[in-house]
């Protein structure tokens, strides 16, 4: 190791004085704590019964340090993937800009914050309200665009009315309707604030050749008004599609007016008037984006924030050794962008995606905070990972340090493969 | 294993590769079309991009500014139209919470501290590393580039155990320590590589002229080692002032950290976030400073030093 190059032969006291407080700090806190940690995994919670492979055993078969596992798993495959993707295409796309540095600076400002800032930046963005929450409001705003909302998502038939809830959530008149006589579809339970706005309701005229009806809030204020019957006060439910059902096939539909009636044409005669369940779903409201199901890939969304902007440095400055003559002769021979970005391009970047995709996935391999801070206490168990089941385990309330070594080991087993690429890059560099 | 470079990363917009827009001059007039096209979208993209990855933090600085009443009612967007709703209400209480404004002081107590015992003994042995001629030196060194990757959380519970016996566990001290000894590998790797550099007959000069090697490495190695000194003092500032996991372990509950203290007022369903914006805002202002202020430092040194 450059041995020719030392200047001096040194005394032994002079070099170890400007060696011992490193190695005694590195001795003690790092060195010492490797082979403890071994030892102690081999030993029960109280430390003093030898348990020899149980504690890893446990690793694998406990059910929540099994969850942890598959979720470390799903972190160390995403996340660096995602991350070195992203990181690729910004940097591609930066070199034709002339504004890049303003982009990069942007989308590398998160690495210099806490991970706990950016979990409370994402619990703020998580929050379930889309009133609120910044993912759900465009997610809703999103979904609204494409779907229309139901207008009267909490009405009801009257128990014991002449409507009957089916299976689907449709709701059914079982009776035929005949032409000529009006149909009576009362619903209720809708909330007054809701009905602001809406007109009173009207009887039909009975128009011979036509099924014609109402479809209203059946509720008098003071509860005085008659069951099944238009009362005065009593408003009506516009925008209510109406469906004539014959054998299972729909045969005629109408939507409800401002005055809550509706007509079909006489081939809804002797059919069954059935309010499809779409008028009644409740409005979308985003996602539980920290409910059990998604709460690790949206704790990996966070990450990614956090990280894509590092793997888009490194490999912008990959990228700009790449020789220029080798882009531009490929494209005066006629390949276009992607055929140069796909051949070209990427084999070039190779080494340094490598490198990123590395660096991520021991970083990944890790990660604590983000999950601690993200996932609410509802949900951590489905978010865990295993650092923090190592701190769960060694730290929190009934631990076994046994265990909690047992991990610790297996996270450090995990890194000795990258371990030993370092050191054979050094010995090699310094053969040279 | 990123290789540390001591060249800066971050691209300058005057070098910036400009190949794409200036291509071979003889084109049809089609593919010209298209060329231009093709970059509005880029542009369109990557304005897209930008605004969305501002987004987060743009929600939590506005955040930080409103009334809870209106944090619990209405998205932050909203005080974006109505400007009655920014205060400094919630500044106000955090910074005459006395509880906040210690841990303030304690996070500066223990990165201070920690950033500078990682320079000063990091630089100590990477020098002799580099330039003396000592037994078992190259096999030293295989153990300090080997202990790069070892995860933080070996040591947590030996450590813990071993502070409790020397009764500095939950102290200012022991964080300080823990963080110096795990900031030590890649503070030794980084500036042996870079010292190793320093022309030889510079130190020759030095020491014909009669320097010890204290003043050597007080005069001459410390003052050329300055640009990777400072890409280190950076990288081991940001990570132990950003730290919770240690801090969460081994810092006196009383008076926690910073983040500590943030995390401990989170709850179940984060309703207080007239606390955690603004908390969080702060904690994020020292970094932001120093990101803003020294890019290339801190891109070289996160570079460098992101395995860890």
């Amino acid at each position: 190791m450059a041995s020719g190059k030392a200047v001096i032969r040194a005394r032994p006291w002079v070099a170890a004085s400007f060696l011992l407080p490193a190695l005694l700090l590195l001795g003690a806190l790092v060195v010492y704590p490797i082979g403890y940690s071994i030892q102690r995994s081999l030993f029960d919670a109280s430390g003093d019964s030898f348990v020899g492979l149980d504690n890893f055993k446990e690793i694998f078969t406990n059910d929540s340090i099994r969850t942890a596992l598959k979720n470390n798993l799903i972190w160390i495959v995403v996340a660096p993937t995602v991350a070195t993707a992203l990181g690729l295409i910004f940097a591609v796309l930066t070199e034709r800009v002339r504004w890049a540095t303003v982009f990069k600076l942007v989308v590398f400002m998160p690495m210099a914050i806490s991970m706990l800032a950016a979990g409370i930046i994402f619990r703020m963005v998580y929050e379930q309200n889309p009133d609120r929450g910044l993912a759900n409001a465009l997610a809703t705003t999103v979904h609204d665009t494409f779907a229309e909302s139901s207008s009267w998502p909490d009405a009801q038939p009257r128990p014991g009315g002449p409507l009957t809830v089916e299976e689907d959530g449709s709701y059914l008149l079982t009776e035929p309707v005949t032409a000529g006589t009006p149909a009576l579809l009362p619903l209720v339970a809708v909330p007054q604030p809701e009905l602001s706005g809406a007109d009173p309701a009207v009887a039909p005229g009975g128009e011979p050749g036509e099924v014609t009806g109402t479809v209203w809030m059946d509720f008098t204020r003071g509860g005085t008004g008659t069951e099944n019957a238009i009362d005065p006060e009593e408003l009506a439910l516009s925008g209510i599609t109406v469906e004539a059902v014959r054998d299972g096939q729909v045969v005629a539909e109408a939507t409800t007016g401002d005055d809550g009636t509706f007509t079909l044409p006489a081939e809804a005669d002797g059919a069954q008037l059935r309010l499809p369940s779409d008028n009644f779903t409740a409005p979308y409201n985003g996602i539980e984006w920290l409910g059990p199901n998604v709460v690790t890939p949206a704790i990996i969304a966070s990450y990614v924030w956090m990280w894509a902007g590092f793997a888009m440095v490194l490999i912008a400055a990959g990228l700009a050794s790449v020789p220029r003559e080798t882009l531009e002769a490929a494209r005066v021979d006629g390949a276009n962008e992607w055929t140069v970005f796909r051949r070209i391009t990427v084999p070039l970047l190779a080494p340094v995606l490598g490198v990123v995709f590395v660096t991520l996935m021991i970083n990944v391999l890790k990660i604590f905070d983000l999950v601690y801070v993200i996932a609410p206490s509802s949900s951590q168990a489905d978010a865990n990972v295993l650092a923090l089941q190592l701190y769960l385990s060694s730290f929190g309330t009934g631990a076994d340090q046994g265990v909690g070594s047992a991990i610790a080991v297996f996270l450090l087993l995990l890194v000795v493969p990258v371990m030993i690429i370092n050191l054979r890059r050094l010995r090699r560099e310094n053969q040279r | 294993m990123t290789a540390p470079t001591l060249t800066a990363h971050v691209p300058d917009p005057a070098n910036a590769p400009a190949s794409a827009n200036a291509g071979p001059p003889p084109e049809r007039w089609s593919s010209r079309l298209a060329a231009i096209a093709s970059g509005t979208v880029v542009r369109v993209v990557l304005v897209v991009l930008g605004v969305l990855w501002l987004l987060p933090t743009a929600g939590l600085f506005v955040s930080s500014f409103r009334d809870p009443r209106d944090i619990a009612s209405t998205g932050w967007w909203e005080a974006l139209t109505d400007p009655g709703q920014w205060s400094f209400s919630n500044y106000d209480s955090l910074l005459g919470n006395e509880k906040f404004t210690g841990s303030v002081w304690t996070t500066v107590a223990i990165t201070l501290p920690a950033t500078a015992l990682v320079i000063v003994l990091g630089a100590l042995a990477a020098y002799a590393f580099a330039w003396m001629d000592f037994p078992g030196r190259d096999w030293l060194f295989l153990v300090v580039v080997g202990l790069l990757v070892v995860p933080i959380q070996v040591a947590l519970i030996p450590v813990a155990r071993l502070f409790n016996t020397l009764g500095i566990f939950e102290t200012t001290a022991g964080v300080v320590l823990f963080h110096s000894a795990f900031g030590l590998p890649f503070a030794i790797f980084l500036l042996r590589n870079f010292f190793a550099e320093i022309p030889r007959e510079l130190l020759e000069a030095a020491r014909l002229d009669g320097a010890g090697e204290l003043r050597l490495f007080f005069r001459v190695v410390l003052p050329l080692g300055g640009p990777a000194i400072a890409a280190l003092a950076i990288f081991q500032f940001m990570w132990v002032w950003n730290d919770m996991l240690v801090a969460l372990i081994f810092a006196d509950a009383g008076s926690p950290p910073m983040t500590v203290a943030l995390q401990q007022e989170m709850r179940q369903f984060g309703s207080n976030f007239d606390v955690l914006a603004p908390g969080a805002f702060l904690t994020m202002l020292i970094p932001l400073a120093i990101f803003f202020a020294f890019q290339r430092q801190f891109v070289s040194g996160v570079m460098a030093g992101a395995v860890k």
